[in-house]
């Protein structure tokens, strides 16, 4: 291994001009004449818009234009879509409302997009957005999940029940079968909290047009550039894809919340038109909250049948998911194709029946959240599993390792291939870390100083790499969700790699930097990673789904093969060699058997200058492109453990010790791996400790900012002790599985599971606050005296 | 933000000057809690007046059995002063546990006093520690001048211009923290001072700090956090909300009451 | 309109503001200094922070106004004549940093709280320190781990920059 090649843990490229403060994100850009646009949003959960008087408005210092959902209709601007259908049991369509940019005569939810104010100060664009007059009549709204099916608001005429689709997937008779020859059943009820990403950036859009051209550019805080450009251009109908260029530059975090495309870009880039300026808009921090798409918000009923030996039969799972007011980007795929296919988690369940019921709301949409459907599938297994080993009186390791997939491929009751995996590796492996013979000291050791110590496991399975093409389109995918890349080498050997994945934190330009430098045997320093700008990348699907290093890299890697195999016939003809006696190693085409030899650069050289051989023998350059469609999802997997200390009289629930063992396939960069772990664990730790997204009956978000939604700080958590095991995911070439979503798919489960083992009690609802557990903590107490 | 005018005074008499004569204005201290709210549009004031240059409102003295803190001393510098260091360390404490290190470095105690925020910590140190609010027209005590939330004996025109804190024999303060904000969700601040013992509490009363009678009277006996055993503060009058009812909010008074004890009694 | 004068990253500035500008808002569009961020409006994410006069604050919670006269220096400020600053160095070498975003705000807070602290931080110490400062995507382990390594390294021959700077 190179110090800066496949497995090193290469310090990142692009961090130089984030720690000197020289990163560029969208609201660090700037263009000549830009104005600024604040959106007037309703104040409402649900209300009919009788008027909206912009008069007095438009009067006011510094306005150039206001604009509202007729405007859009006028010009012929579609709404914002949803791209993946989804079927009810029934075979009919969902029920997917309207989803103007700006509200067509009502609004959904606080925060909904009412009107646009263009002007040329954002303290201007507010003081003339207060100045509109919007006559509202007000309607009740439904907020509640479990509640919404059937209430008496509608918040979609499409709709009438509320029901956007029920959905199933697995044999429903088989699994009643297997529960009617199970010696054990164990019933849970759930609720997976819903959650507001909070990405440190807040989401930001700077539209521009070129009159001279008539071409419309877009910065904006994207994680897929090229999927907004394809949804811009071909459904709400900006512009042509070719009068079109998307930008997302620098872009501060994005844990699925910046995958979908909003009202808000769409807005200001058919704007900057409108008023000839371009025109800019970030969000302030309460804007986040309220017009992000948030992530998760079930109700789920599960149930796990096992035989007397404590094997499991069949599980049945009923989840109501809560879509919002409107259906985002990709939010119908959430609660069921990355959700119910992971219900089998590591196990060897014969029967899975699941059925989802998704709801409008008067609430913010619901969508793509870090894990997006497997963290709440996990949940579910998790706390099933956890709850079983505790009623049938096994140890919960032992009960896992009875029941994990031992043979591979394994295919599952819902859908999944499992390719590759060692889950008794990982879980023995992260029992050694975390000291599990130890445990019952420390419990002890915790009790002498009243205090209560639990430990919780959870054993993650996740579908990553989204997806081969052809399968997510039967599932109702309205794209392909292959990558692109293209190699370009220059004429001394310098390497500009433009893909279409995108980082936002991740890493890529050091990462798909190590994979070049290493296929190639170049410097690193003479790779560039190109991303992020439908100008420069061609087309691309960008960066979700933990799909960069095994789709996106597997393209480069493919793209590669392509240069090296090009290259060969330019050494072969330099070298006055027979193509197929030529070998690339080292960075070197030589003729086997011989000393002669080329370096890549040179070679490069010699493909530019075309000397050693005329056009009609072989094209000039090197530059190769390759699309990568994956063969099968990846399944990246592990064991983490977590233990808790709990201080029965204020409730605190301290994360004493982590251990987590990720199998990932292959690694590029370990450092970076880790990292992407911590964060994910972080996120998870957040989740089931302090976050949650609180509506009032009346649909207000009470927890609109970092004063009332708690953000995990550094003092919330502790370091994490991570391992790895390595089993090579089959299905693609550089054998990666992906690693950017796992923690925060792992971790609900071991600290609810770590919670509830400390006191004693089957269940706690996330987020387990100091409250929550106090107020559990005594009924522990009382319990324990009273035996 | 709404448009208004700024001034910067440089002395408190200047101060008071500008406030009598603008119309809506409002002082500017640290500003840690006026401008957030002024950046949401909630606040509109026609103009500020800034303290920041008024070299009379700063400082940290000590006056006999007091230390007096001038109104725009920073949490930072009350924190790191040998001064309150030595004389009260609980006051120290709990300035260098407000907020975080960046909001420490520009709030002041005139500031956080004048505003009576229902979880801001240094009310409880006022009305624990007996101190007195002293401002360009007169001298309050703690409990004349906190009179409800966000509410205090403050007329116009009238401008905090330090506090004076009797020096206690022990002195303690224990918070917890709202999770989200990490302002106190229950702050317990207790004083011994001769045979006089204050137990002040912040972040829980719905009407702001409040003293707890019986736990002083239980102190009285012995100033132990033992002496606190058994005893459990109503949840009556106790706030309530996403983060905490009133009876966890009721229970932790009577646990942070005895970890300022400790604290007090070199225990914690 | 106000004009402001202060120093910034060793520079002599000044600046026609409305009185309701932040210190963030001047930096960043007046000044074109970026590296500044805002990620929140209740004063608490901390990717704002720059140093005051030498000390650090939230210069989204500080009006440009107010500060006239003062010495102030960011992100951008804080490497010399190419050499990045230890705590600049340290960050990039434990992977203190995903996204970027908040990263500036943690070093400037990471430096104060060397200034305030010393060279020889324990992992309780700084993650009680850090209260001020959120970051979404490193679940603050590697952040710790740089803050911890970069005091040691100030402590080393490299002179806090601040020092120098202002």
């Amino acid at each position: 291994m190179s110090a800066t090649g496949i497995g090193a843990a290469v310090r990142r490229k692009e961090d130089h001009r984030f720690i000197t403060g020289q990163g560029r994100y969208t609201d660090d850009i700037n263009r000549p004449g830009q104005a600024h646009a604040y959106f007037l949003r309703s104040p409402h959960a649900h209300a009919k818009i009788k008027s909206i008087d912009t008069k007095a408005a438009a009067g006011m210092p510094g306005v150039i234009g206001i604009f509202t959902g007729a405007d859009l209709a006028t010009d012929k601007i579609g709404g914002l879509i949803c791209g993946w259908m989804i079927h009810n049991k029934d075979g009919s369509p969902m029920r997917a409302g309207p989803h103007p940019a700006l509200a067509q005569g009502k609004v959904r939810y606080v925060g909904d997009h009412v009107a646009v104010v263009v002007a040329e100060t954002l303290a201007q664009a507010k003081d003339a957005a207060e100045a509109i007059a919007v006559d509202y009549q007000e309607l009740p709204a439904v907020v509640d999940t479990a509640k919404a099916i059937g209430a008496k608001t509608v918040v979609h005429d499409e709709a009438p029940d509320n029901s956007v689709f029920n959905w199933h997937l697995g044999d429903k008779d088989a699994t009643e079968k297997a529960f009617k020859a199970a010696k054990h059943v164990t019933k849970i009820d759930l609720v997976n909290n819903r959650l507001v990403p909070n990405a440190m950036e807040p989401r930001a859009a700077v539209g521009d047009y070129d009159d001279g051209e008539g071409i419309f550019t877009l910065y904006t805080t994207s994680q897929n550039p090229h999927v907004a450009r394809l949804v811009l251009s071909a459904f709400i109908g900006i512009a042509p894809e070719n009068k079109l260029r998307v930008i997302a530059p620098d872009v501060g975090g994005g844990f699925g919340s910046k995958i979908f495309i909003y009202a808000e870009e769409t807005v200001c880039v058919w704007a900057a038109k409108k008023v000839g300026r371009p025109v800019k808009w970030t969000a302030d921090r309460t804007e986040a909250f309220l017009s992000d798409a948030h992530g998760r918000d079930h109700v789920t009923h599960a149930e796990l049948a096992t035989d007397a030996e404590g094997k499991i039969l069949g599980m049945k799972v009923h989840t109501t998911a809560n879509l919002g007011a409107y259906l985002s980007t990709f939010s119908s795929s959430v609660p069921t194709y990355l959700y119910a296919p992971l219900l089998s988690g590591q196990y060897d369940i014969p029967a899975i029946y699941c059925e989802v019921d998704a709801v409008y709301t008067n609430t913010a949409p619901v969508d793509a959240y870090r894990g997006a459907g497997r963290p709440e599938a996990t949940f579910v297994v998790e706390r099933l599993i956890e709850i079983t080993a505790r009623q049938l009186g096994k140890d919960p390791a032992k009960f896992r390792m009875q029941n994990y997939i031992k043979k591979f491929p394994h295919q599952t009751p819902v859908i999944m291939m499992y390719d590759a995996g060692n889950y008794g590796a990982s879980l023995k492996k992260a029992l050694e870390m975390i000291d599990y013979k130890g445990l019952g000291k420390r419990k002890r050791d915790s009790a002498r100083n009243g205090k209560l110590r639990g430990i919780g496991f959870s054993s993650y399975i996740e579908a990553c790499g989204i997806a081969p093409s052809a399968a997510v389109g039967s599932l109702g995918a309205g794209v392909g969700l292959w990558e692109s890349a293209e190699v370009r080498v220059n004429p001394v050997g310098t390497v500009e790699v433009f893909t279409g994945s995108h980082s936002h934190g991740q890493g890529h330009e050091t990462t798909f930097a190590q994979l070049v430098s290493d296929r190639l045997g170049i410097p690193i320093d003479n790779v560039s990673i190109i991303h992020g700008d439908t100008d420069k990348v061609q087309m691309g699907m960008g960066t979700y789904g933990s799909r960069s290093g095994a789709v996106g890299m597997s393209a480069i890697f493919k793209a590669i093969d392509k240069v090296i195999a090009k290259g060969k016939k330019v050494a072969a003809h330099v070298l006055e060699a027979d193509e197929a006696d030529i070998d690339f190693a080292d960075g070197h085409f030589a003729v086997k058997g011989t000393d002669r030899k080329l370096d890549f650069g040179s070679c490069a050289l010699q493909a530019y200058v075309a000397h050693k051989f005329n056009g009609q023998e072989l094209e000039p350059g090197l530059k190769e492109g390759a699309f990568y469609d994956p063969t099968n999802f990846t399944f990246p997997a592990g064991v983490h453990i977590c233990e808790v200390e709990i201080d029965p009289q204020t409730g605190v629930t301290t994360i004493e010790r982590w251990a987590a063992v990720d199998d990932f396939g292959n690694i590029i960069n370990p450092m970076i791996v880790e990292g992407q772990v911590h964060g994910g664990i972080a996120q998870g730790v957040g989740q089931a400790l302090l976050e949650g997204a609180r509506y009032n009956a009346d649909g207000q978000l009470v927890t609109a900012s970092f004063m009332d939604y708690t953000m995990p700080r550094a003092d919330d958590l502790p370091s994490f002790d991570v391992g790895m095991t390595v089993t090579p995911c089959p299905s693609n070439p550089l054998g990666i599985k992906g690693c950017g979503e796992a923690g925060a798919i792992a971790s609900p489960p071991a600290v609810i599971n770590a919670i509830t083992d400390a006191l004693g009690h089957e269940d706690i609802a996330m987020p387990a606050t100091p409250q929550a557990v106090w107020r559990a903590a005594q009924k522990s107490i009382s319990r324990m005296a009273a035996e | 933000m709404y448009a208004f005018t700024y001034h910067k005074p440089t002395s408190a008499r200047q101060a008071a000057t500008l406030l009598a004569k603008k119309e809506d204005a409002k002082l500017l201290a640290g500003g840690h809690t006026l401008l957030p709210t002024m950046k949401q549009r909630l606040a509109s004031p026609s103009a500020l007046v800034d303290l920041g240059a008024c070299a009379d409102l700063k400082g940290i003295t000590v006056k006999g059995r007091n230390i007096v803190i001038g109104a725009m001393t920073t949490h930072a510098e009350v924190a790191d002063s040998p001064e309150v260091q030595s004389a009260i360390p609980a006051l120290a404490y709990l300035a260098g546990h407000i907020g975080d290190p960046h909001v420490r470095h520009r709030g002041t105690i005139g500031g956080s006093v004048a505003n009576n925020d229902p979880a801001a910590d240094y009310p409880a140190a006022l009305l624990a520690l007996g101190a007195t609010v002293v401002t360009n027209k007169r001298k309050l005590t703690a409990e004349d001048f906190f009179t409800g939330l966000y509410e205090t004996a403050l007329e116009e025109g009238e401008i905090i211009t330090k506090v004076s804190f009797p020096i206690a024999s022990k002195a303690g303060y224990a918070k917890f923290r709202n999770p989200a904000s990490r302002y106190a969700m229950v702050g317990v601040f207790v004083a011994k001072r001769g045979s006089e013992i204050r137990v002040a509490v912040t972040g829980a009363g719905e009407g702001g700090v409040f003293r707890w009678p019986e736990a002083e009277a239980a102190l009285k006996a012995r100033f132990a956090p033992k002496s606190l055993d058994g005893l459990k503060h109503t949840a009556k009058g106790i706030n309530g909300d996403i983060h905490a009812d009133a009876e966890y909010r009721a229970h932790l008074i009577g646990v942070m009451a005895k970890q300022a004890v400790a604290q007090a009694t070199g225990k914690a | 309109m106000t004009t402001v004068s202060l120093t910034v990253n060793g520079k002599a500035v000044s600046a026609n503001v409305d009185p309701r500008t932040l210190l963030v808002q001047l930096l960043r569009e007046n000044l074109r200094l970026t590296g500044t961020h805002v990620g929140c409006d209740t004063s608490q994410c901390g990717a704002c922070v720059v140093h005051l006069d030498g000390k650090a604050v939230k210069s989204c919670t500080t009006l440009a106004v107010a500060v006239d006269g003062a010495s102030v220096t960011t992100i951008e400020g804080l490497a010399h004549d190419g050499t990045l600053h230890p705590m600049q160095e340290a960050f990039r070498e434990h992977h203190g940093l995903q996204c970027g975003f908040c990263t500036p705000g943690m070093i400037m807070a990471a430096v104060d709280m060397v200034n305030r602290r010393g060279h020889q931080l324990d992992e309780k110490t700084i993650r009680e320190d850090l209260d001020g400062n959120i970051c979404r995507c490193t679940g603050y382990h590697n952040i710790v781990k740089a803050i911890a390594a970069g005091a040691e390294a100030m402590g080393k021959g490299a002179a806090p920059v601040r020092q120098a700077a202002e």
